[in-house]
């Protein structure tokens, strides 16, 4: 008998449904599976068996009492620890949030409960979801399933990994300038980010609110599809959230590709971009073509200012997203004694030498308290994005920075608006390249960002994008297709997603197991 | 007033915490007095993941405001982020309006000093951004120790800022008294400065005439005026105080960084505030939480035609209509709505404006004060006391016995029909007090000699005599009559 653990999300609700097994069973299964890999990959900030497994109870008592049941009814799902879920630790992977427990539920994890999903736990990130890597983390390094010598992307890289090393079916993440679909296509699964206001933000610890949006992983499009379900939908309590009816995705998948219109754009086959990731991608686009779609080539003059445009607007409002982590309210707060004792030996110091200016001039006890808890609270990666941010909203240097990228965001909005005249979806290469080692990237921020050069253009513009397997390299390190298509047009992705999976088979293959590599692991 | 060597000018930057249930941007109650972080929410408290929706209320009382205070409104505002750390401010930032606010040009009329011509004072804009909490500083013992009270945190107010057009510290406080009673009116605002829900800063400098023209002091901004008067006060100071420095080393606007002072309510006097607190960079961006507002053309229409008669209308209206003067339609119309309604009511019913007035400053206000009501619970219906005003003026009653009547409605209520015969005020036939008079004026030739030679108050014997031969007759009626058969002998 097959293991719950292979099962996809569809495959195990069907199961589930049949009475095959109780979700308490798979419950077990899962925590079971996640204890034996997850001490190699560290997917998991934390992980709730007890919680899980009386949710589960309560799906199997409801089965029972033959009550009706939500989509997800007993299926186990992780959820990126930037999600807020009540009463439990969200951390962000952040120092900073290290002990603060959320007063409230995010709206996605208010719809998996209902929707009977079983929360299992949270999954590791780059702090505030700042990163590609999952390594500025204040926590630990997740690592990826095929090779755990590699970063499983980022920002969500433990939600891809946990999905990859096949701990659960489904997993739901953020995506603010690739954040989903980066570690998806790295870790060999398939991510989905919604157009903007598609998916309620709330509860959604913001990094950049006017690019982030919540999105699913899943071993195959139809569970993110299955997923995006129940995460998609109109919630008062998020102003930019859409008021639009969500398709019934999962019933949407079959379609016929004939006659499909797939842009692509030539600069995304140019220098930078690896060879082997080229052919793959070029590969998935010719197996699009056998099946009756049409390749069209579309311009994308303005692509190339995207990532600069992105690393002004995500830092700026960053800058003031933030602000609110200082100290007062909740979270992480430097040590008080010891910041009045250094304030009061400073000032005992420019009493003795005389210098009454200074003494006038010294910062208050307020100010420190602030520094000092910022300065401690927020790994590096974090207080540069802050800095950034701050500098392009300053006055003098607003105009020049950020409003000259609001204008290049409008200007890429409008590529994509004449492309999406002529095509239905875009293809290309989710990154330039397959996962890259550990600390390989970290002293050399620059290259980190512009990894995220095929990615951003998406959340520039609020569209729904997609990343699924196409490949892989010889070294075995998965290959990631990225699609794009026009605003609310989630289906149209789905489809060509699906299509691709139905004659492919590399979103099936699953790295070998990590339970005996963990004693050659260091660190 | 003494012509001053200097002109004063002054513009003013007024908060309104506008009259919703809920706060600005979540459901949190505003109510005032609630013991300390009592009404909060995530949201209002700055919670990591929570996202601010806007309160619809909020945005129609401030389009009501911008309407009436005769703004250009626009048909496309946004919110932005105004960044700054504060402990009372949770977020990092308080949500406002920057460079496309609600609406923006507009006037308010104020009654001029010398009761000539109004006085406009042009407003600059009028935005609507949400309160901070309050830090609470303990200053006990010698050690700092603040506490934070973030109930108000999120509750909406409407900042209205005005051109430097006023010209002295009590037009400064007429305008606030004017301004306050116009959101008053509207029901946008109660604008009580003891509860914070209305707060002012003012920037004021003096234009003084010299051989090389108009010198223009340095602007200082003045916090921390708690009441109307304190506005007075602390502007007047304030003025002088310039005009002295000024006298003293000559410094003039833009020779001196701009400056904030904060009122000393018991040492009367404006001190400096730190400027190092000033100097900040608010880096204000559109917030990326919250959609644009469009407001169409028709329901701009929609709200002006809502606003029905302001202050300034009911003062034209009460002089023009009823005959009153700039003083008395004043007096009525500053007590607001509800009292300038009876007033209108009751000067139909009796036919008088400047009686029906009189009765209501008075009489009724009297009773209003005294019991603490409003207007709007005063025992006697308008119509009612306007029957009594009407048996006063056609003679049936003498102004005291007027007194009398409003006394026992007051106290029993019924018509005023009743009120007389309990009272056992009887009417007198006209006829028979001509008579009476007739025969008191034959009889009494020594006093109406001394009526005729311009002795007036003689009179005052002969109505003595009358009421003495029949207690019911209208003193008043008596002296008239008497008047008119000497004026004919």
């Amino acid at each position: 008998m097959e293991s719950f653990w292979e099962l996809t999300a569809r495959e195990l609700s069907d199961k589930l449904r049949r009475g095959e097994c109780s979700a308490v069973e798979v419950a077990r299964a899962c925590l079971d599976r996640i204890a034996a890999e997850d001490a190699t990959v560290r997917a998991f900030l934390s992980v709730e068996p007890d919680w899980a497994l009386s949710q589960a109870e309560e799906v199997d008592r409801r089965r029972r009492a033959g009550e009706s049941l939500g989509p997800l009814a007993g299926v186990p799902v992780a959820v990126k620890d930037n999600l807020c879920v009540q009463g439990r630790v969200t951390s962000c992977a952040s120092r900073m949030l290290a002990h603060f427990r959320s007063p409230y539920d995010a709206t996605v994890v208010d719809r998996l409960l209902k929707a009977g999903a079983i929360i299992v736990g949270k999954t590791n990130l780059d702090e505030f979801a700042m990163g590609g890597s999952t390594e500025t983390s204040a926590f630990q390094f997740t690592r990826n399933p095929w090779d755990v010598e590699r970063i499983p992307g980022g920002s969500s890289g433990g939600a891809a990994a946990c999905v990859a090393a096949r701990m659960v079916p489904l997993s739901v993440g953020s995506d603010t300038g690739g954040s989903i679909r980066q570690p998806a296509a790295l870790c060999g699964i398939s991510g989905l980010k919604p157009t903007y206001g598609r998916v309620s933000r709330f509860g959604l610890v913001a990094f950049a609110s006017s690019l982030d949006q919540i999105g699913p992983l899943a071993q195959s499009a139809e569970d993110c599809a299955l997923l995006l379900e129940v995460l998609a939908g109109h919630d008062p309590r998020d102003a930019t959230s859409l008021d639009r009816p969500v398709p019934r995705y999962a019933s949407e998948l079959e379609g016929a590709i004939k006659g499909l219109r797939i842009g692509w754009v030539p600069e995304h086959f140019t220098e930078g971009l690896d060879g082997e990731v080229g052919e793959a991608v070029r590969e998935a686009l010719r197996i699009y073509e056998d099946l009756g779609a049409e390749l069209v080539e579309v311009a994308s003059p303005h692509a190339r200012y995207a990532v600069a445009a992105y690393y002004i607007i995500a830092p700026s409002e960053a800058s003031s997203n933030l602000a609110r982590y200082d100290g007062v309210h909740y979270g992480y707060r430097t040590d008080e004694k010891a910041m009045l004792a250094d304030l009061e030996e400073e000032r005992r110091l420019l009493r003795e030498s005389g210098d009454e200016a200074a003494l006038e001039e010294i910062d208050s006890a307020l100010v420190r308290l602030y520094r000092r808890s910022r300065a401690g609270g927020f790994g590096a990666e974090v207080k540069r994005r802050i800095m950034l941010g701050t500098y392009a909203l300053s006055a003098g240097y607003y105009d020049a920075y950020y409003l000259k990228a609001l204008k290049v965001r409008r200007l890429i909005r409008q590529d994509y608006d004449r492309a999406f005249s002529q095509v239905d979806v875009i293809a290309g290469p989710v990154t330039p390249s397959p996962a890259f080692r550990l600390g390989e990237k970290t002293s050399d921020p620059l290259a980190m960002y512009l990894f995220d050069l095929y990615t951003v253009g998406a959340n520039l513009a609020g569209l729904p994008a997609m990343a699924i397997p196409c490949g892989f390299s010889r070294e075995g390190l998965p290959i990631g297709l990225h699609l794009q298509a026009p605003a609310l047009e989630e289906v149209r992705l789905l489809r060509a997603a699906h299509a691709l999976q139905r004659n492919t088979d590399w979103h099936r293959r699953r790295p070998g197991s990590h339970i005996a590599a963990r004693s050659e692991l260091r660190g | 007033m003494a012509a001053l060597p200097y002109t004063i000018v002054v513009g003013l930057e007024v908060h309104v915490q506008l009259l919703t249930e809920s706060k600005l941007f979540c459901g949190c109650s505003t109510k005032f007095g609630a013991p300390p972080n009592t009404q909060t929410c995530p949201v209002c408290i700055g919670m990591p993941g929570v996202l601010p929706v806007m309160n619809a209320k909020a945005f129609a009382l401030a389009l009501k405001a911008a309407a009436a205070l005769n703004c250009h409104i626009a048909t496309f505002t946004k919110w932005d982020r105004k960044n700054y750390y504060y402990p009372d401010l949770p977020k990092g930032y308080q949500i406002s309006q920057y460079d496309l606010p609600l609406c923006r040009d507009g006037w308010l009329d104020v009654p001029s000093e010398d009761e000539a011509e109004d006085r406009r004072i042009r407003i600059i804009r009028v935005h609507l951004e949400e309160d901070a909490g309050k830090s609470l500083h303990d200053e006990k013992a010698g050690r700092a120790d603040s506490r934070i009270d973030l109930n108000r945190a999120g509750t909406p107010l409407l900042e209205i800022v005005t051109y430097p057009d006023i010209r002295s510290p009590a037009e400064a406080k007429t305008f606030l008294q004017e301004l306050k009673l116009l959101l008053n009116y509207l029901e946008v605002s109660d604008c009580n400065m003891q509860e914070g829900s209305l707060r002012v800063d003012a920037n004021i400098n003096l234009h003084i005439p010299t051989p090389q023209g108009i010198a223009a002091t340095p602007i200082v901004e003045v916090k921390n005026m708690n009441s109307f008067r304190a506005v007075e006060k602390a502007l007047a100071y304030e003025a002088e105080r310039q005009w002295g420095v000024f006298q003293e080393t000559g410094r003039k606007l833009g020779e001196v960084p701009k400056q904030t002072r904060g009122w000393d309510e018991h040492a009367e006097v404006t001190r400096p505030q730190r400027s190092k607190e000033e100097s900040s960079d608010y880096r204000y961006f559109p917030e990326p939480d919250l959609v644009p507002v469009t407001v169409t053309p028709e329901e701009i229409e929609r709200v002006q035609a809502s606003l029905g008669e302001l202050p300034a209308d009911l003062r034209r209206r009460l002089r023009r209509d009823y005959g009153l003067n700039a003083y008395d339609a004043d007096v009525l119309v500053n007590q607001g709505r509800s009292t300038v309604h009876y007033f209108l009511r009751l000067a139909d019913v009796c036919g008088d404006g400047k009686a029906a007035a009189n009765w209501i400053q008075q009489d009724v206000l009297r009773v209003v004060h005294e019991r603490q009501i409003s207007i709007t619970d005063f025992p006697i219906p308008p119509d009612t006391l306007g029957e009594v005003i009407r048996m006063v003026r056609g003679g049936r009653l003498d102004t005291p016995k007027g007194r009398q009547v409003f006394a026992h409605l007051l106290q029993h209520g019924g018509r005023p029909q009743e009120a007389v015969d309990a009272l056992g005020f009887k009417d007198v036939d006209d006829a028979e007090v001509q008579a009476l008079c007739r025969e008191l004026v034959d009889a009494n030739p020594k006093v109406v000699a001394e009526v005729r030679s311009g002795k007036e108050k003689a009179l005052g014997s002969l109505v003595g005599q009358a009421k003495k031969r029949n207690p019911h007759v209208n003193p008043a009626r008596v002296k008239e009559i008497c008047l008119e058969l000497i004026a004919r002998m």
